[in-house]
C-alpha cells in the first residue's frame, strides 16, 4: 500500500445556479436594458471561461437609478417604521443562508476564490451582516448617536472584487437600517452575486428601488459619484480612486466614507504561539488569495525567532492546495483579472530587483487562467516597494525586528493603516502595542477576523469612516440635525 | 534503552549535568505556548477536507491497519477476547480483502489469551499496564505489572503517566516512571522489545500547553508513541489534542531525527472522523507517519463503522448493521 494521502477530485457542482446569458440593469425593482444598449462580458478568471453579458450603465441609467432611489426615499422608505424596515432586512437574511450554496457557487465562478472561502466566510458573514443590521432598524435611538438620528437620503455604494457579495452586505445592510435608499456599482469584474441579490430583494418583495444595481466600469461609478442627487458615497477599492473620489465630492454636501488599500504588518514576537502565528501568517496573506485590503502582507518577526518562524512557515506552505476554485480542497484559488496578475507580477519581479530572496513552494499552476502561486520574500528592507506598496497578491513580504520599538515604528512606518496583527503570549505586551499601532483594526493572536459587531476602518490612506458594530451606523446617519 | 542512558541522553539534550526537575522545568516551559482558539480553528479547518471515491477507499483501508482493537473492562472474559481476536484477523468475512488491524488491546491477564489467538497474523498484542487507568500505585506495582504482560507475549505496552506527579511539576518523576517502564519492554535475546505507547489522560492535563509539554517529556524518556487517553476519562481523543501531539513528535523529529508514533484513543467511532484524523496526520506530520508503526486509533466500534462504509463503496449501497459482524 502506498503511503501517501492523495485527495481526490472533490468538485462542488456548479449546477445549482442558473447563470443568465445577458443580465440588465436592477433600477426601481425590474431588471431593465441600459439606456446605450452596450454590454461587457464577465468571465470565470480560473479558466478565462466567458459566463455572461452584462449591462453596462452609462449616465442616464445612474440618473435613472438615483431618481428610483429618491422616489422610494420620499414615497416608501422614509415612512416605514424602524420595525417595518427590519422585517425586510431578516427576510434578506433568511434569503441569503437559504440561498448560500447558489451564491456560494456562483461567487467563486466570477471572482476565481475557492469554493470554502465563499462557502464559509463570504456568503454565511453577508447574511450575518444582515442579521446584525436588521436588528438595529428599530433601535437607532437608543445606539448613543444622538437622540433622534436621521436617514441622509439616497446613498452611492461603489465597492470592490475581492468580496463581492460580502462587500455589497456592509454596504447595503447598514444602509438599509439606517432608513436610506441606495444606489450600488458592483465592480465590473464580479457583477454577478449583486445581479443574483437583485433577485433576492424582489423574492423579498423589498418596495421597488430601495436598492438598486448599476453594473459598470470606472466611468459608471463616476456617474454615480458625481450625481447631484446622492446625498453620501461609500466607496471600497483602491486608494487611487477614493483620492479621485474625494476630490470629486470636495465642496458639495455629500458625505463620504472610505475604505481603501492597506500594507499591514502582522508582528511576530519571540514568545508567540509558534505554530498558530505561522497558521496566522497564512491566513493573513493567503487567504482570498492576499486579495484583502487588511491583508498580513508585511510580516514583521522578532530576529530571535525569525530562521524558525520562516522555516515552519515554508514547510506549511508546502501543504497548500493551489488550483480549481471549485474543488472542496482547494486553498488558494485563482487571480480575479489580468489586470491584477500583471500587477502582482509586476511587483515581484522589482522586489528581486531590489535585491529581496524571492521563495515560492512547489506547485502546479493551471495552464489557463490567471495565477500566481504564493510567494514569500525574505531580505525585504523597509525601502523595498514589495514593502511599500499594496501588492493585492498572495505575496508575503518578510521584515525582521529586534525591539518592540522597532516594531512599533516599522509598522507605523507606511502610508497606510488598515490593519495590524499581533502574537505574544504576554497579555501586557500586546495592549501596549495595539494602543501605539496607527492602524484601524488590531487582531491579537489572530488574523483576518471579521464580524459585523465590529467596527472596521482605516486610519490615514487607508480611507475613513467605520463599517460594522454602533460606529457603522453613524456613516449613514444625521446625527447632528445638520442634513 | 536503559533509565540510566535515557537519563544522559535527555542531560545532553537539555545541555545540563543534572537531569533535576528545575532543568526539566526549564525545557519544557520553554516550549512555544499554545493559543487555544487557534489550535481548535486549524483542527476546525482540517477537517473540512473532502475525502471522495479512490482517496476514500484509500483512507478506509489505511484507518482499518492501524485499529488497535480494544477491550478493556472488568467484564471481559476469554471469550470476549478470542473473538475479538477473530475479528482482527478477519473483519469482514464477506470480503476478504479487507485489511487486518493492526493490534488488539487487552488488559495484562487477557495477554496470553490474545497472543494464542492471533497465533502468526502478524497482529501485534498490546496490554495495558503501570495501574491502569489511573496509575495510583507504587513504580514497584506498575513495573511488575509490565513485566508480566511482557512475558506473556505482549508486542505493545500501553503505560499511563503519573498525572499527579505532572500536575504537581515533580517532572523527574515522570520522566523516570517512564525510563524505566521501557526498561520493562525489554526482552533478552533474539526477541524483540515491546513498544511502549506512553499514555498522557490529556483529559485530565487541562491545557494544551500541559499536553505539549507532557508528550514532549514522554519523547525525551524513551516512548515509542504518545497516545492521547485511556478511554476511561471525558474528554478522550480531540482533533485540536491529537494536532498538538502531530505537531510534538514532527518537531521532535526535526530535533533528535527519531520518528514517535502517535495514538488517538477513545471517541472516535465513525469513519468520518477516522478520515479527518488521517488528514491531519498528513497535514501536520506528513506522509511518514501513514503507516500502523506510526499512527493507530484506540477505538472499539469505529472499526465496525469503517466495515459498513467499505461496504457502501464496493457495493453502492449501504447494508446495515446486521452485515457487519459484532466482536
Amino acid at each position: 500500500m502506498t503511503r501517501k494521502f492523495e485527495y481526490a477530485p472533490a468538485p462542488e457542482s456548479r449546477s445549482v445556479v442558473d447563470i443568465a446569458s445577458s443580465y440588465g440593469l436592477f433600477i426601481g425593482g425590474e431588471f431593465v436594458d441600459p439606456s446605450g444598449g452596450k454590454s461587457f462580458k464577465t468571465i470565470n478568471p480560473a479558466t478565462e471561461e466567458q459566463l455572461a453579458d452584462v449591462a453596462e450603465a452609462d449616465a442616464a441609467d445612474v440618473d435613472k437609478a438615483v431618481r428610483a432611489a429618491r422616489r422610494a426615499y420620499e414615497r416608501t422608505w422614509s415612512r416605514l417604521s424602524g420595525a417595518e424596515r427590519g422585517k425586510y432586512l431578516f427576510r434578506i437574511a433568511r434569503l441569503l443562508q437559504e440561498r448560500a450554496r447558489e451564491f456560494a457557487v456562483l461567487e467563486t465562478l466570477d471572482n476565481g476564490k475557492p469554493i470554502k472561502e465563499s462557502r464559509d466566510v463570504d456568503i454565511p458573514t453577508a447574511a450575518a451582516h444582515f442579521f446584525y443590521h436588521a436588528g438595529w432598524a428599530d433601535k437607532l435611538e437608543y445606539a448613543g448617536l444622538g437622540p433622534s438620528p436621521r436617514a441622509l437620503g439616497v446613498v452611492g455604494q461603489v465597492i470592490p472584487w475581492n468580496f463581492p457579495l460580502l462587500m455589497l452586505a456592509w454596504k447595503i445592510a447598514p444602509a438599509l437600517a439606517t432608513g436610506n435608499t441606495v444606489v450600488l456599482k458592483p465592480a465590473e469584474t464580479t457583477p454577478l452575486t449583486a445581479l443574483l441579490f437583485a433577485d433576492v430583494c424582489q423574492q423579498a418583495d423589498l418596495p421597488a428601488g430601495v436598492v438598486n444595481i448599476v453594473t459598470g466600469a470606472g466611468a459608471t461609478g463616476q456617474a454615480l459619484v458625481e450625481h447631484p442627487d446622492v446625498d453620501k458615497i461609500a466607496f471600497t477599492g483602491s486608494t487611487d480612486v477614493g483620492k479621485s473620489i474625494a476630490r470629486t465630492v470636495a465642496g458639495t454636501r455629500k458625505r463620504l466614507t472610505l475604505e481603501l488599500g492597506g500594507k499591514a504588518a502582522n508582528i511576530i514576537f519571540d514568545d508567540a504561539p509558534v505554530d498558530q502565528a505561522v497558521e496566522g501568517i497564512v491566513n493573513g496573506i493567503f487567504f482570498n488569495q492576499g486579495q484583502v485590503c487588511c491583508a498580513g502582507s508585511r510580516l514583521l518577526v522578532q530576529e530571535s525567532v525569525a530562521e524558525d518562524v520562516i522555516h515552519r512557515l515554508q514547510r506549511r506552505l508546502g501543504t497548500l492546495r493551489v488550483g480549481d476554485p471549485m474543488d472542496k480542497n482547494t486553498d488558494v484559488g485563482a487571480i480575479n483579472s489580468a489586470a491584477q496578475l500583471a500587477r502582482i507580477t509586476a511587483l515581484t519581479a522589482a522586489g528581486e530587483a531590489e535585491g529581496a530572496t524571492r521563495w515560492s513552494p512547489p506547485c502546479e499552476l493551471p495552464e489557463h487562467g490567471f495565477w500566481f502561486p504564493p510567494t514569500v520574500f525574505t531580505g525585504v528592507a523597509q525601502t523595498h516597494r514589495i514593502a511599500q506598496e499594496e501588492i493585492f497578491g498572495p505575496v508575503l513580504s518578510v521584515l525582521t525586528f529586534r525591539t518592540p520599538d522597532e516594531a512599533v515604528a516599522k509598522a507605523n512606518n507606511t502610508p497606510y493603516g488598515l490593519s495590524a496583527g499581533i502574537w505574544s503570549e504576554k497579555g501586557s505586551r500586546i495592549l501596549a502595542m495595539a494602543d501605539r499601532l496607527r492602524a484601524g483594526v488590531v487582531w491579537a493572536n489572530t488574523f483576518n477576523r471579521f464580524d459585523p459587531t465590529s467596527p472596521f476602518g482605516g486610519y490615514k490612506e487607508s480611507g475613513y469612516g467605520r463599517e460594522g458594530g454602533r460606529h457603522g451606523l453613524a456613516a449613514y446617519l444625521d446625527t447632528e440635525g445638520t442634513h | 534503552m536503559s533509565p540510566s542512558s535515557a537519563t544522559s541522553r535527555a542531560r545532553e539534550l537539555l545541555g545540563v549535568g543534572s537531569l533535576t526537575n528545575k532543568a526539566l522545568r526549564t525545557w519544557l516551559h520553554g516550549l512555544p505556548g499554545v493559543d487555544q482558539v487557534g489550535i481548535e480553528a486549524r483542527a476546525a479547518a482540517l477537517a473540512t477536507r473532502s475525502i471522495k471515491t479512490t482517496s476514500k477507499e484509500w483512507a478506509i483501508d489505511t484507518a482499518i491497519g492501524m485499529i488497535d482493537l480494544t477491550t478493556l473492562e472488568g467484564a471481559d472474559t476469554p471469550g470476549k477476547v478470542r473473538s475479538l481476536c477473530a475479528k482482527a484477523k478477519l473483519p469482514d468475512p464477506t470480503d476478504l480483502g479487507t485489511p487486518q488491524v493492526a493490534a488488539v488491546c487487552v488488559y495484562g491477564d487477557m495477554v496470553h489469551i490474545a497472543r494464542e489467538s492471533l497465533g502468526d497474523s502478524g497482529i501485534h498484542v498490546a496490554a495495558v499496564a503501570t495501574a491502569f487507568p489511573s496509575g495510583r500505585a507504587s513504580l514497584a506495582v506498575k513495573l511488575a505489572d509490565t513485566k508480566d504482560a511482557v512475558r506473556a507475549g505482549a508486542d505493545e505496552i500501553d503505560m499511563v503517566i503519573d498525572r499527579g506527579a505532572f500536575l504537581a511539576g515533580d517532572y523527574r518523576l515522570v520522566f523516570d516512571q517512564i525510563a524505566a517502564v521501557k526498561e520493562a519492554c525489554a526482552r533478552t535475546g533474539d526477541e524483540p522489545d515491546a513498544h511502549l505507547k506512553v499514555i498522557l489522560e490529556t483529559g485530565e492535563l487541562a491545557t494544551y500547553d500541559n499536553v505539549r509539554r507532557a508528550s514532549w517529556l514522554a519523547m525525551l524518556a524513551g516512548a515509542d508513541f504518545i497516545k492521547t487517553s485511556t478511554g476511561k476519562i471525558q474528554p478522550a481523543a480531540t482533533m485540536p489534542v491529537t494536532l498538538l501531539m502531530l505537531e510534538a513528535v514532527r518537531d521532535w523529529r526535526e530535533l533528535t531525527g527519531e520518528l514517535v508514533g502517535v495514538k488517538p484513543a477513545g471517541g472516535i467511532r465513525t469513519s468520518k472522523d477516522a478520515l479527518r484524523y488521517l488528514v491531519m496526520v498528513s497535514e501536520v506530520a506528513g506522509d511518514d507517519w501513514l503507516t500502523p508503526q506510526r499512527f493507530r486509533f484506540g477505538a472499539s466500534s469505529l472499526l465496525t463503522d469503517l466495515l459498513l462504509q467499505r461496504q457502501k463503496l464496493r457495493t453502492g449501497v449501504y447494508s446495515g448493521a446486521d452485515y457487519v459482524t459484532i466482536d
